[in-house]
């Protein structure tokens, strides 16, 4: 009774072991916190490294692939049996993006992945990141009329036939005053020169766009004019076109009655499209002819405004810019999205490989928010890249793939599932590389579980100075008590009970701290994102950057198993480090404690 | 007074009528014989008790003086199994206590020695009832104590009322005066009905009148309640109230 009774008045009387019990608190409430934004960033990443990837994937080393992937597809679902859900076959290659930038040529390094859209679907949560909401229930290769998610602008249909008016409007703007050009020309007037100098000067390639939508009066200021409000025009995230100003050429466009959501209509204004442009066709075949910017079918007349090429999902890092503005918010900036048209150059499967290009339109951008994989894949139909690269057997018309991807039941071992492929697929038979998703990202994953790992250590060890600081303490308060440990000998109290007094007095001191300390670290952990703002504030400085991140938030986990262990950690070190002082106490000679002054 | 104290030999006994006590027959309770012991200090061994023999009979009081470091306190720490003799035996009830193992020691210290101190040697983190309660902290389990809160309860406190610090009941130590925390720890000396009372100088640290008090309240109690005590003290004045003087003189009991 006397050695509770004692300790908690000890507990309470002290206030300078529970000021070395701080330390307890503080290094109790950090491990806290720091493991449950790791985990919480673990998690995400996790969860973003896994997003587009399947579970286990079955790649071919070569280019020209894997031959007769339906039979490879039975041998991995007799191995694997029923742990298989989802089973696609992929064609992966390295590419080069080309796009148009105000009249420049952006190239970019891609992989384009071939994917048979609804199977992919079945072994990766790709299309969840999706910014179309039709495309994120089924992915289609077919563009949509509108309504894709921010940070897109007006994007799909509705901007392509904006776009494609404006180039045409713009380019028989550019076709007359070439003609009234050479007419100044051949009166050698010095006026008309200067006249064209200017108009040079101010349509540009940059300006495209303005020049078409000013008045045709002239190119000149009123370009520039003209290009903000289509610039505004086209940002505004409504899509509400009717706010910009009026153009003719869109007042006629028959399209701007369809609706505007969903995927359907977009293939449906086809045919009402079909007689307001013709007129324009008749004057592309000429431009086609002179500018010969498409190779494609010569032969057909291909309308931009009504007709799409391949379909082609790009990373939304691929073609956008990410900054911040004045108002510290983050801004994306488009430089192509859904509606416009890129062009895609690839190596053949065959020897020496040799670049084909095509032509392909955007018809969707995904948001995995792992820039790594934001910022490298395009994805386009299977059938399309098969054929372009030459993977398809001439003799039995089979084409070849060059991974298959599987998505496992939940709760498989992924790594067994692997090792049993790998066993099918010997490496000495067959060149392929059969790896689970954690395989392909092992470096990163370990890096931060390593990472994880080295903060646990070094903050435990925190807590371990913290327990040489009771250490200390304990054996001043033991030196203190000295005479009253004398008493309680002297009124027959044994040792042990006096060392059990200290030891209840380290116990109820760790409790007391680390009980502080969750408290503390869980609060913190609940609030972080307030506290990150308001030490933002104060020091003027960014803590967490969402353009660096991806996350608006600081995610975080909170662990109960790890809640525990860190708090049973602090604790046994508050007793551990009251053991000394207590044996101390324990071996007292009764009357040298009753003589000590 | 000197004279008048060197006229008490050991033996001798004060006038049965005066106390009210015939203590010839009385069975020796605590005794020692031929204790020896020394302290180190450093190098040098210091020889404190050079064959002490000393009995004391059931229901006596007897005072040991003597000069500072002839002996006297480790005399009564002998006696108290505070600590061992290098030589010699001391008894309890005629069995041998010096040399049984501490779990036996504990356990009379808690039961049947009270002890009181010349600094009174109160927990300054516990009430004056705490306090005196304390040796049945020691002695009781938790549930025992939490089950016999109540009488343990009375119990202190009636001997607090008897110490007459009825009204001191939660103050802390430093809020009493010396007298007053003397008493207190008579009180915790008697809670658990203790054989033998021993006190190492308990008015040493008290001005003259309220060491008397004290010495009232000792003699009192060794006269209703026929409590053995055994005093330290180096005041002739106040030994002269026992029934007997021991003298020790340079760890040896002088025969006066």
């Amino acid at each position: 009774m006397y050695k509770l009774l004692l300790s908690w008045r000890y507990l309470r009387t002290r206030w300078i072991a529970l000021a070395s019990v701080i330390s307890v608190t503080l290094g109790v409430a950090t491990m806290i916190i720091v493991n449950a934004v790791m985990d919480g960033f673990t998690a995400e990443m996790y969860n973003r490294l896994h997003g587009i990837l399947s579970d286990v994937v079955v790649e071919s080393h070569s280019m020209s692939g894997i031959p007769d992937p339906a039979w490879h597809q039975a041998e991995i679902r007799k191995v694997l049996g029923d742990d298989v859900v989802g089973m696609t076959a992929a064609v992966r290659v390295p590419a080069m993006l080309n796009f148009r930038v105000r009249g420049e040529w952006v190239t970019q390094q891609v992989m384009v992945i071939g994917i048979d859209e609804t199977s992919y679907a079945e072994v990766s949560d790709f299309s969840k990141f999706l910014l179309h909401p039709s495309n994120r229930d089924q992915l289609s290769f077919l563009l949509r009329e509108n309504g894709y998610d921010a940070p897109l602008p007006t994007s799909g249909w509705q901007h392509r036939r904006l776009r494609v008016g404006f180039e045409r409007a713009y380019r028989e703007q550019l076709h007359k005053a070439e003609q009234s050009r050479q007419s100044r020309f051949q009166r050698d007037s010095d006026g008309a020169v200067r006249a064209a100098s200017t108009e040079y000067d101010v349509v540009g390639d940059e300006a495209v766009e303005g020049a078409v939508a000013s008045d045709r009066e002239g190119p000149d200021s009123e370009g520039r004019l003209g290009n903000e409000s289509w610039d505004d025009a086209a940002n505004d995230r409504q899509g509400n076109i009717d706010v910009a100003d009026g153009d003719e050429r869109r007042d006629d466009d028959p399209a701007r009655e369809a609706p505007a959501e969903g995927g359907l209509p977009a293939r449906l204004p086809l045919g009402k499209r079909a007689a307001p442009l013709a007129e324009n066709s008749v004057l592309d075949p000429f431009q086609r002819g002179s500018t010969a910017e498409d190779e494609r079918d010569a032969s057909q007349v291909f309308d931009e405004m009504s007709e799409q090429h391949t379909g082609l999902v790009l990373g939304i890092a691929i073609t956008s810019l990410r900054h911040r503005d004045p108002d510290n918010s983050v801004q994306s900036y488009f430089l192509a999205r859904p509606g416009d048209d890129v062009q895609i150059t690839f190596p053949t499967s065959g020897q020496p490989p040799k670049a084909v290009t095509a032509k392909f339109t955007i018809v969707d951008l995904y948001q995995s928010k792992m820039s790594e994989y934001d910022s490298m894949f395009a994805f386009m139909p299977i059938e399309k890249i098969q054929e372009m690269r030459g993977m398809i057997d001439p003799t039995t018309g089979i084409p070849s793939v060059t991974s298959i991807q599987l998505r496992l039941r939940d709760g498989v071992s992924l790594a067994e599932a692997r090792d049993k492929l790998r066993a099918h697929f010997p490496a000495d038979r067959f060149a392929y590389r059969i790896d689970t998703w954690r395989d392909l990202q092992g470096p990163l994953l370990a890096a931060v579980q390593m990472e994880t790992t080295i903060l646990n250590i070094l903050l435990f060890l925190i807590i371990a100075v913290a327990g040489f600081g009771i250490l200390a303490t304990f054996f001043m308060i033991v030196v203190e008590k000295t005479r009253d440990i004398g008493v309680l000998k002297a009124l027959g109290a044994p040792s042990s009970g006096v060392m059990s007094i200290f030891l209840n007095y380290g116990l109820s001191l760790g409790v007391v701290g680390s009980g502080m300390g969750l408290v503390l670290g869980l609060l913190f952990v609940t609030f972080i994102n307030q506290i990150a703002a308001v030490v933002e504030k104060i020091l003027g400085q960014e803590i967490f950057d969402p353009t660096v991140y991806y996350f608006q938030q600081i995610p975080t986990i909170i662990n109960p198993s790890m809640l525990f262990w860190v708090v049973s950690g602090a604790i046994l070190i508050a007793v551990g480090a009251s053991v000394l002082p207590s044996l101390r106490a324990a071996r007292l000679h009764p009357v040298e404690a009753l003589r000590y002054e | 007074m000197s004279s008048q104290l060197h006229q008490h030999a050991t033996t001798r006994r004060r006038d049965p009528d005066a106390t009210g006590k015939f203590l010839g027959s009385a069975p020796t309770l605590l005794g020692a014989q031929g204790l020896f012991k020394s302290y180190r200090k450093g190098n040098h061994v210091v020889p404190v008790l050079k064959g002490v023999d000393f009995d004391v009979r059931s229901g006596e009081f007897v005072a040991i003086v003597g000069q500072s470091g002839s002996g006297k306190s480790t005399l009564l720490h002998l006696l108290g199994t505070l600590d061992a003799p290098d030589q010699g035996e001391v008894r309890f009830e005629g069995n041998r206590i010096d040399h049984l193992r501490s779990t036996s020691r504990e356990l009379l210290r808690n039961r049947d020695f009270g002890m009181i101190f010349q600094f009174y040697h109160l927990l300054p983190e516990l009430s004056t009832l705490e306090n005196v309660l304390a040796p049945l902290m020691i002695s009781q389990r938790v549930w025992q104590y939490v089950w016999a809160w109540r009488r343990n309860r009375e119990q202190a406190t009636r001997l607090l009322k008897l110490v007459g610090l009825g009204h001191r009941l939660t103050h802390r130590p430093r809020e009493l005066s010396g007298g007053e925390m003397q008493r207190a720890a008579i009180a915790r000396a008697l809670i658990s009905s203790p054989k033998v009372l021993l006190a190492d100088e308990p008015t040493g640290n008290l001005d003259q009148e309220t060491g008397q008090e004290i010495l009232e309240i000792l003699r009192t109690l060794n006269r209703q309640e026929g409590l053995t005590i055994v005093m330290v003290t180096h005041d002739n004045a106040i030994a002269a109230q026992a029934d007997r003087i021991v003298r020790l003189v340079e760890g040896r009991v002088v025969q006066l």
